[in-house]
């Protein structure tokens, strides 16, 4: 079921309808082109050879047996890549080094996680290219490894980085370590505010890594000509960030690179950095002839993404009637092989739902030998608001309250300012709160046999750099031109805001995502954007198309452009002091342009700020199958704050997505590390997502409160959903156990274990 | 090595090719045929986004062998819209927002007219466990579920 009640309903014509997506028919078909559908005459394959050790000096690289066997066009290494300076740049929410970008496409000095690649070849077929593999010598020598945060922030633990000292220690760090960087955020007095709490509850969490699991592996496909100019063909969440970065990586000028987008099979945020493309690229141009690359599943699991897992302390303090004075939280995150952790979002989302007065927050970016995590959808968020949103649950239990009305009692509004210090404008935690507990899963009790969950989630939600353009055809259908790839139907409300805007059909509009050449900067699809910047760019370039039509429509009538009005697709005259004229359409402007100054465009480019913050609140009922650790999950409902839900269809897509995967990390998901600090379970068989048959319908509940920095309201939703379900879930668990679950994942062999612990202390009790 | 001369049928066209014995038929599909409707998610039949149907069976396509196709008739994604007619499932996928991404679609839309071909009365657990063969990371299958649910109670309607 799905409640989505427009709190405007009739102001808009489109926005707020479910056309058919515009890239529908191709999606079905098998006619969509995605990463690996791409291919080139004449095309070598690439293949990359990748470190079978955690942690490893590479002493020497021999490729001449490699190199020397036929079919075999090209080898390369990290000596075929320029080192980088220490820059730091950004993607999408989180920020990385180039001096670390260069060694993670290619162990520089050291392998420092199991499947960092090492060298890569190009040649004539995959099995030639196998074979080259197995001619690469490299002498290892293999070094102690860390893979958990706690050991690796040890003074004792082998150290990965000799030049790493930790940004932010106090006092300042006079070695290295694994620990790169401490943060804290503090608001008023934490310590004066425990001390005035009736009630102070603190709590250890644990949570494992994750990986996105986009369906999608990596994909590339370069072309290097001799004249220097590269194109490139990747599945990305960025094609302007892949160029950005490749250029940096090569050494060559951006506008040499062209990077095509293709269609992208999943991403949420683990697609927002290079892998393949600038081994890709350099390969070809080694070779001279375009290369192919492609990850396979186990390459996926091993080498990219994942989303980090962590270790967070929390302590809430609050009076009897369920206010909480002082709150506290302290998170250890894993970066990854390299500095750069979403550890700082996970600190500032951590109690953003709530007003609070005194707060102490503090974090830890730590190395460690596993792949660098890359964001995953609301990075960082989930693993604190499982610590933080548990807490609470343990709060409402103690004082004995209903956990939606503590939330109530503490929710953040306009005017709250936040422990990081950005004060709220207009926000729908309280309306979210409410749509829950007015619910009618919330105002039913569960099923016999099932227990209950509520938990909140925070994400900023970013605006960024985009560009679009709008273009009229000489017949008076529209195009509309931006650059960021269409992840999941942002096509779709790209075009309702233009036809909206421009006042036609939506079918008349087509959305076209331009390559690198083609249209100017847009940032990362990520940091839930498109809709509200990348949308905004295109209004923009909307309106200044519809300024450039009344321009026309006042020379042909031969009266001042301020005397035209664009109204429901028409140009027309503002009044009948202008003059009496029969207004002209779309069509027929653009009949006449060539005799009124040629082609009607518009453009835009914007930085676009005043992106509106989202809140999510979920609702599980599940049960517990005591004898097998089983959970299954009866009953789901996801309400969200968001801004105006465009398509609604897509933006409840969002939810019920978001849900699913948060359900997956809650329940299943987990990287699992062997004593040699290799991944034991890089496959969808051991590495266990969510199917159809693990999950019920996902309810949704759409609340509207708009933003009030955009022209139609619009919050990115994308986000907010995968950061409640952890503890939604996990407290109906430990409400139905009667202990509480504090380690993620909850999957069937670790609750069996907390339930057969738990089980004599039951059984005494019930004597 | 020679390389195996294979006759079989595709989407009702009769066709050869020429394969390495290891080679899978999604390899064949993709890359020797130009039908890259098929996806290759995992290449261990985990992830249903290369399902094609062989003799009516369903099957991820990464785990057959390219020479078993010899005599059979294979069903892909490409072969499912008739002429500029889409098949019932195809529409509603779109009509519904069943996909978001689209990977993961063309394996769940072969899957799901197999289901509606063997079972078309399904019950939302049999759909469910049906489809559990097939990976979505984007919906959570809300929307895939409902959407087959609808097309399955749409041609039972036009059927009689």
């Amino acid at each position: 079921m799905s409640e989505h009640k427009p709190n405007l309903e009739g102001k808009y014509k489109w926005i707020g309808t479910r056309p058919e997506r515009p890239d529908g028919a191709d999606k079905v078909t098998g006619r969509a082109r995605f990463g690996a559908d791409f291919n080139l005459p004449g095309q070598l394959i690439g293949k990359v050879l990748r470190s079978p050790h955690a942690h490893a000096e590479i002493r020497s690289i021999d490729t001449s047996k490699a190199e020397k066997l036929a079919g075999v066009k090209a080898v390369i290494t990290a000596k075929d890549f320029p080192d980088q300076a220490n820059l730091i740049v950004p993607t999408g929410e989180m920020q990385v080094n180039m001096r670390d970008i260069t060694r993670n496409i290619i162990a520089r000095e050291k392998a420092l996680y199991e499947g960092h690649p090492v060298a890569a070849v190009a040649a004539v077929s995959e099995a030639v290219a196998k074979q080259a593999l197995a001619l690469i010598k490299v002498d290892y020598k293999v070094l102690p490894h860390v893979i958990d945060v706690a050991e690796a922030m040890k003074p004792d633990a082998p150290i990965l980085h000799d030049h790493l000292l930790t940004e932010g220690a106090n006092p300042p760090a006079s070695k290295p370590s694994n620990i790169a960087k401490r943060i804290e955020f503090k608001k008023g007095d934490a310590k004066a505010g425990f001390e005035q709490a009736d009630v102070v509850i603190e709590k250890d969490f644990t949570t494992q890594a994750v990986h996105q699991g986009y369906i999608e592996p990596h994909a590339a496909l370069a072309s290097a000509a001799e004249d220097g100019q590269v194109q490139v063909w990747t599945t990305t969440q960025g094609h302007f960030q892949v160029r950005g970065f490749c250029a940096r990586l090569l050494g060559i000028e951006t506008s040499q690179i062209r990077v095509t987008p293709t269609e992208i099979g999943g991403g949420f945020g683990g697609k927002t950095v290079v892998y393949l493309e600038p081994l890709a690229m350099r390969l070809s141009q080694k070779a001279g002839k375009p290369v192919k690359m492609t990850m396979s599943r186990e390459d996926v699991f091993r080498a990219s993404g994942p989303a980090p897992g962590g270790n967070v302390k929390v302590k809430i303090g609050a009076m009897k009637d369920g206010r909480i004075v002082a709150a506290e939280c302290i998170v250890q995150m894993q970066a990854g092989a390299f500095p750069g952790s979403p550890v700082g979002p996970a600190c500032m989302c951590s109690f953003a739902c709530y007003d609070i007065d005194n707060v102490y927050i503090e974090g830890f970016d730590v190395v460690s030998n596993r792949p660098k995590v890359a964001a995953y959808r609301a990075p960082g968020a989930p693993i604190s608001a499982w610590a933080v949103e548990s807490t609470l649950d343990m709060l409402a239990l103690q004082l004995d309250m209903d956990p939606i009305d503590l939330r109530l009692k503490n929710a953040a509004k306009a005017g709250t300012k936040t422990a990081y210090g950005v004060t709220f404008n207009t926000i729908g935690m309280v309306e979210t709160l409410e749509a829950i507990k007015h619910s009618a899963h919330y105002r039913t009790p569960p099923k016999h046999g099932y227990s209950r969950g509520v938990a909140a989630g925070f994400w900023f939600n970013i605006g960024a750099d985009s560009s679009a353009a709008s273009h009229v055809g000489e017949d008076g259908s529209v195009t509309v031109i931006s650059g960021n790839p269409d992840i999941g139907g942002s096509r779709a409300s790209l075009a309702l805001m233009a036809a909206e805007e421009l006042g036609v059909d939506y079918n008349r509009v087509r959305p076209v995502i331009a390559d690198t050449a083609s249209i100017g900067f847009n940032f990362v699809t990520g940091g839930s954007r498109v809709t509200f910047a990348t949308g905004l760019a295109v209004v923009n370039s909307v309106r200044d198309m519809i300024r450039e039509l009344k321009v026309r429509a006042a020379k042909i009538w031969k009266i001042d452009p301020e005397a035209v009005i664009w109204e429901g697709g028409m140009a027309k005259p503002a009044g009948n002091q202008v003059g009496t004229f029969e207004p002209l359409s779309l069509a027929d402007l653009a009949a006449q342009a060539g005799r009124t100054g040629g082609p009607i465009n518009g453009h835009a480019q914007l930085n676009v700020t005043g992106a509106g913050p989202g809140f999510g609140v979920h609702c599980v009922d599940l049960r517990v199958d005591e004898d097998t650790g089983c959970v299954h999950i009866g009953r789901y409902t996801a309400a969200q704050d968001v801004g105006t839900a465009i398509h609604p269809s897509y933006v409840e897509g969002q939810l019920q997505g978001g849900a699913v995967q948060g359900i997956g990390w809650a329940l299943n998901e987990e990287y699992i590390y062997n004593s040699k600090g290799r991944l034991d379970n890089p496959g969808f068989l051991d590495y266990r997502m969510p199917v159809a048959s693990d999950l019920p319908m996902i309810e949704t509940i759409l609340v509207e409160v708009p933003n009030p920095q955009h022209p139609y309201g619009v919050r990115g939703v994308g986000e907010v959903p995968i950061v409640p379900p952890t503890a939604a879930v996990g407290n109906a668990i430990s409400r139905a156990i009667g202990v509480r679950m504090t380690d993620l994942p909850m999957s069937p062999p670790r609750l069996s274990e907390v339930i057969d612990a738990a089980r004599p202390k039951k059984l005494m009790a019930a004597e | 090595m020679a390389k195996i001369h294979v006759n079989t049928t595709i989407n009702g066209a009769p066709t050869e090719f020429l394969c390495d014995a290891n080679q899978t038929l999604l390899d064949v599909l993709r890359d020797n045929l130009g039908l890259t409707g098929s996806k290759e998610g995992c290449g261990s039949g985990d992830c249903g986004a290369c399902s094609v149907t062989v003799n009516g069976r369903l099957v991820c396509s990464c785990l057959v062998l390219a020479p078993e196709a010899e005599g059979q008739k294979i069903e892909t994604i490409e072969g499912m819209a008739e002429g500029d007619k889409l098949h019932p499932l195809q529409k509603k996928f779109v009509e519904m927002a069943a996909l978001q991404c689209g990977i993961c679609t063309p394996g769940f839309l072969v899957a799901s007219k197999s289901l509606l071909e063997k079972y078309p009365n399904p019950t939302e657990d049999e759909v469910r466990y049906w489809l559990a063969g097939n990976l979505c990371r984007c919906t959570g299958y809300d929307k895939i579920v409902t959407a087959v649910l609808e097309v399955a109670a749409e041609m039972r309607e036009s059927a009689r």
